[in-house]
């Protein structure tokens, strides 16, 4: 080896070292700046127009005084109805996959992957699909059978469907986890002292994993109330002279109300203190309900460990 | 001893131990019922469309031989069922007009579907997804990939303990929330920057143009500041902050996933800690990345608010990065509330979430079977 080619290579090495050492670095400080800044910047412009009446009142003079409550009515309201439909059914999915499949079956890979596929379902979709399924299929079949006309029209219980289908996913993903924190042994237990598998299930692992189904359903309303796309067509309306009060009216919906606003007001100058406070809130609906779920998470896990 | 156990356990038990884990199956296959419910039922309402055109092109030929007669093609209707009467003979008139098949019209590029003539082109919608989705990408893959290298290989312990949530934090954000920022906030700052970084752009430009000379105009047209102040830019910075999260945390799992022992060889072997991310553990996650990166793009590809309010929503055709464009999920999401129902129109917006649903499927379809199963086997018995 000549000297030359000797003294060449550390330099050379360095350089490398300085980029493969410092890139990511930068990029993961410039990452939680960058997250920190995005937060900060909606706190700042969000909390001077933060008030008991914004929270309590109605929207007035287009939007640049009052309130929003009709929109959180609503949307807590959807949430609620969506994690009714769709925990049930993801609760059911998850026992199925960590309590009865066989890691071969090809039934069980199939729901997997049918899983994993929801979960990567553009938004826009599950909206058309709200329309083509539950409001043009489902909503109009009951509409012929009772001779009605109000099913078949953008409802609160078509968005809450169409959301559940959407969160279902994460409900299923979760609460999984939890079931897979359940010792092995307390199956073995119950099923030595002649419980069913059944009886197993029902009385001893869910009890167990009732943190994690909350977990999951708490996961999944935060996914929900975040989700605009799939509930434009299907019910969320801009404004609503009262609340709603059955499962067929319309609603009014806080990102739907941000979007509507930010894109289509007359004045968006004007309302767009309000418009950052209506964001605070939206964002503080849901990072209170994911802080909730990491927090119950973290216990789970701690408590098993 | 055996006997006496099944003795003791009742008929009714057994038949309820049936019908539960039953009830458990039929219920787990949901989520595939699911997809295919999405499928048939997105299909169906853009069935006018799809099963439609034959039929839709027929009373034409009979007009042509009957002459004026409008009410033949509000009678002919043997498929698409009750809703499409009502539009019927609007439909057909535009259809004269035109005198061109709707997959011609389909494969034009003008996307007007409002007007005496509509043109429902969707090249520039296609081209401007595609466009969007590339800045997202080019934004957020280095970011993202570089970030979660550091919080599996360099960070400590507790550094990463913080790195982690703060990216959730980001996932957390509802996509409305992000549009509304682009909308109000960087597209100040992309304005700003603009107006001082064209020579920075030329630059750029040019350098790709050189290793590239085929494309070199392309590059120029690519990147030549516009007056327009919304833009695929301003769009695929918000997209791109959407994206990083999921190409974030994907990538982490994947790098974490490898076994200890490859790290512990080359080190042992005398390499440098950054020599065994770069060189021995990201090429043995690369499957992992790969996943990640195919997922971002799945996810900018359908995003629709983001789109719909930062993108400009004009559906010009052009490469370069500073105009507006009309993404292919933010055409869904503005124009079928006000889609006149089971209209052409209606149809083709519904067959436009087919052609979304069906690049998320596969993008889903390939990490599911290529991607993971490679992960998988490679790790076997490491």
């Amino acid at each position: 080896m000549n000297p030359e080619s000797v003294a060449q290579k550390p330099n050379k090495k360095n350089v490398l070292e300085f980029f493969a050492l410092g890139l990511p670095a930068f990029s993961a400080y410039a990452l939680i700046i960058l997250i920190i800044l995005l937060l900060a910047h909606f706190i700042w412009h969000g909390m001077p127009g933060m008030s008991w009446a914004f929270l309590t009142e109605s929207p007035r003079n287009n939007n640049t005084e009052g309130g929003i409550f009709p929109a959180i009515y609503g949307t807590v309201i959807l949430v609620f109805i969506m994690s009714l439909l769709g925990v049930p059914i993801g609760t059911a999915t998850a026992v199925y996959l960590s309590e009865y499949a066989k890691q071969s079956s090809v039934f069980a890979r199939a729901v997997r992957f049918g899983v994993n596929t929801l979960a990567g379902v553009p938004s826009i979709v599950f909206g058309l699909f709200g329309v083509g399924f539950f409001m043009q299929f489902i909503g109009k079949g009951i509409d012929t059978t009772l001779g009605s006309d109000m099913w078949s029209k953008p409802s609160l219980l078509w968005s809450a469907a169409t959301l559940s289908v959407l969160t279902l996913p994460v409900v299923i993903v979760s609460v999984e986890e939890a079931l897979r924190t359940v010792p092995q042994e307390l199956r073995a237990a119950s099923l030595a002292l002649g419980a069913t598998k059944w009886q197993t299930i029902w009385k001893v692992v869910l009890p167990n994993s009732l943190t994690g189904i909350l977990t999951g359903s708490i996961l999944a309303i935060g996914r929900g109330a975040g989700e605009v796309a799939p509930v434009i067509f299907v019910g969320a309306v801009y404004s609503l002279p009262e609340l709603p009060d059955s499962l067929t009216d319309q609603f009014m919906h806080m990102g739907y109300h941000i979007y509507v606003l930010a894109t289509q007001s007359p004045n968006a100058a004007e309302a767009l203190p309000l418009q950052y406070s209506s964001t605070l809130v939206l964002l503080l609906l849901a990072f209170s309900l994911n802080i909730t779920a990491g927090l119950i998470r973290m216990r789970i896990r701690k408590n098993n460990s | 001893m055996a006997q006496f156990l099944h003795k003791k356990r009742p008929k009714s038990q057994i038949i309820g131990e049936f019908f539960a884990e039953w009830g458990i199956r039929l219920t787990a296959s949901f989520s595939i019922v699911v997809i295919f419910l999405i499928f048939i039922f997105v299909f169906r309402e853009a069935g006018g469309l799809i099963f439609g055109t034959a039929k839709e092109l027929k009373p034409k030929v009979e007009k042509k031989v009957e002459g004026a007669d409008d009410l033949k093609p509000e009678i002919y209707n043997p498929e698409t069922g009750e809703i499409a009467k009502i539009k019927e003979p609007e439909k057909k008139s535009s259809k004269k007009k035109e005198e061109k098949s709707i997959w011609e019209n389909l494969a034009g590029d003008v996307w007007q579907p409002v007007g005496k003539e509509p043109k429902y082109g969707i090249l520039p919608l296609l081209s401007g997804t595609i466009k969007v989705t590339l800045v997202a990408l080019f934004l957020a893959t280095p970011l993202a990939i570089f970030a979660a290298i550091y919080s599996a290989f360099f960070a400590s312990r507790r550094l990463r303990e913080w790195i982690k949530p703060t990216v959730e934090i980001l996932a957390g954000f509802p996509s409305v929330v992000l549009g509304f920022f682009c909308l109000v906030t960087i597209v100040k700052g992309v304005n700003f920057i603009t107006t001082f970084i064209q020579p920075g752009l030329d630059a750029f430009a040019s350098g790709l143009g050189y290793i590239m000379p085929f494309a070199d105009s392309f590059f120029r047209e690519a990147f030549t500041i516009s007056e327009f102040h919304y833009s695929s830019f301003v769009g695929g910075i918000g997209l791109g902050l959407a994206v990083i999260p999921i190409i974030f945390t994907i990538t982490e799992d994947a790098l974490s996933a490898v076994p200890k022992s490859y790290r512990e060889a080359s080190l042992a072997l005398g390499a440098t800690e950054w020599e065994t991310a770069f060189k021995v553990m990201l090429p043995a996650a690369l499957p992992g990345v790969v996943a990640a990166v195919l997922l971002g793009i799945g996810r900018a590809f359908g995003e629709t608010m983001i789109a719909l309010m930062a993108t400009g929503n004009a559906a010009l055709m052009s490469w370069n990065i500073f105009h507006p464009v009309r993404t292919l999920a933010a055409t869904i999401g503005s124009e079928t509330g006000e889609v006149q129902w089971g209209s052409l129109h209606y149809n083709i917006l519904f067959f436009l979430g087919i052609l979304l649903f069906i690049v998320s499927f596969t993008i889903n379809a390939i990490t599911e079977l290529f991607v993971k199963k490679y992960l998988a086997k490679k790790f076997q018995g490491a």
